[in-house]
């Protein structure tokens, strides 16, 4: 176990790392295009409501294994050809971001109507009522919605292992063909895949807590 | 060029593969609902080290993703001397990756009857037995049904991941028949509409089945 580890050390951090790297940016950009599509949604023309309805719908109904293939493999057949690493982070990108868009249309939803109202009453403009009531209200209300889904995220990263995505799974695996040591390796991922999901928990709840403080407080 | 033929050519194998897809998420879920009512009552249990290895036991489930879970399966139990086909593993896997989520369902359920109903219960000198067959289990179950309806989907989705075990459900089958064809981008929709379908019509048998069990 400890020449495994000596040898296949450094592949297990970079594998570690890649794991990080997609979960972060794949997370990060689903953010930001679920919070695209669902101000399209929610302010932009009413036609694009039935085709943004249908592309949520297919996201969420589908495996994320299938998508990627449909992305990575299928991909090339219109003219989008990706390397496995783009092609992960695009396919997490887009996963994400449907259902992203849901939590997001929750937590718009759950703005009262009367602080709206007020701020009309005000003369606040609708692009400032936007700003500065509805979004900030609505990621209060969001929050533990979005960091569950976030550490959802954290464990459909080893799903790109099977685009040949160079993360801590594939090369998990790469050791284990190599070696043909099957035990230690898959428990040591194990392990290690808890643990960090484990601390992502910890880092997501103390955050929650953190911009809900004065939700807990006056109750 | 985008190829109807060939999703029509192949769409029957597909849906034959699809079997292995219902067979696992639905005995999954079936054994997920069963374990989970297990590890429900021991998060509920007035021991602390029940209560403990009942939290012990979600938080590893739901903190290990499922692809490895399926090969801590499939490569650590022939290890310990337990040779079990490809398909059982799968589904016990599955099933008890399924069970932790449905535990927390059950609780939440659980949590939702009005406390009176078991004090009552116990004041007219029902048997706890009864207790739980007869009025706490059936209500956690109606109050927990969209809850165990979206796991059912989840599931329908996650048993693409057996691929791994060597399974053909349709993911499977749709790689081969990828390879084989060619044709990747049509199959790989075609899979995807297919599982698509699945979950629609779950979805909607679940909400007949809620109007059913209302009253």
């Amino acid at each position: 176990m400890p020449d495994l580890l000596h040898r296949y050390g450094p592949d297990l951090l970079t594998g570690f790392g890649m794991t990080l790297f997609t979960w972060a940016l794949g997370t990060l950009l689903g953010f930001a295009l679920g919070f695209a599509i669902e101000l399209l949604r929610r302010f932009g023309p009413k036609r694009l409501a039935w085709p943004i309805r249908a592309y949520v719908e297919f996201i969420r109904g589908t495996p994320f294994l299938v998508q990627l293939f449909v992305l990575y493999y299928g991909g090339p057949l219109i003219g989008l050809r990706l390397d496995a690493l783009p092609a992960g982070v695009l396919g997490l990108t887009i996963y994400g971001s449907a259902y992203f868009t849901e939590i997001l249309r929750a937590g718009f939803d759950a703005v009262p109507k009367g602080q709206i109202e007020a701020a009309r009453a005000m003369g606040f403009t609708d692009g400032v009522i936007v700003r500065r009531i509805m979004v900030p209200v609505m990621m209060v209300s969001a929050l533990p919605a979005l960091v569950n889904f976030a550490i959802i995220l954290t464990k459909e990263t080893v799903i790109l292992s099977m685009i040949t995505v160079p993360e801590i799974m594939f090369q998990t695996q790469t050791m284990m063909s190599e070696t043909f040591a099957f035990v230690e390796p898959i428990l040591i991922l194990a392990l290690f895949f808890w643990g960090f999901v484990e601390v992502i928990s910890r880092l997501g709840r103390r955050l929650e807590r953190r911009f809900t403080h004065y939700l807990l407080e006056r109750s | 060029m985008f190829s109807f033929q060939t999703i029509f050519d192949n769409l029957p194998v597909l849906i034959g593969a699809a079997r292995y897809t219902l067979l696992i998420s639905v005995l999954g879920c079936a054994q997920g609902l069963l374990v989970g009512a297990v590890v429900c009552a021991g998060a509920l249990s007035r021991r602390v080290w029940l209560r403990r290895a009942a939290a012990l036991y979600v938080s590893f489930f739901r903190g290990v993703p499922l692809l490895i879970q399926l090969l801590v399966a499939f490569y650590l139990l022939p290890v310990i001397g337990i040779n079990v086909p490809a398909l059982v593993a799968a589904v016990l896997t599955v099933g008890l990756c399924a069970a932790a989520y449905l535990s927390e369902v059950l609780r939440g359920a659980l949590n939702a009857i009005p406390r009176g109903q078991a004090e009552a219960a116990a004041a007219i000198g029902m048997a706890p037995r009864d207790l739980w067959l007869r009025i706490l289990l059936p209500q956690a179950l109606k109050i927990g049904l969209p809850a165990i309806i979206n796991e059912l989907i989840l599931l329908v989705k996650a048993s693409s991941l057996v691929t791994v075990v060597g399974i053909v459900e349709i993911t499977r089958m749709s790689q081969s028949i990828a390879s084989a064809t060619y044709r990747p981008l049509e199959i790989y929709l075609a899979a995807a509409f297919l599982y698509l379908a699945i979950n629609l019509v779950i979805a909607q048998a679940g909400r007949l089945l809620e109007r059913r069990l209302a009253y």
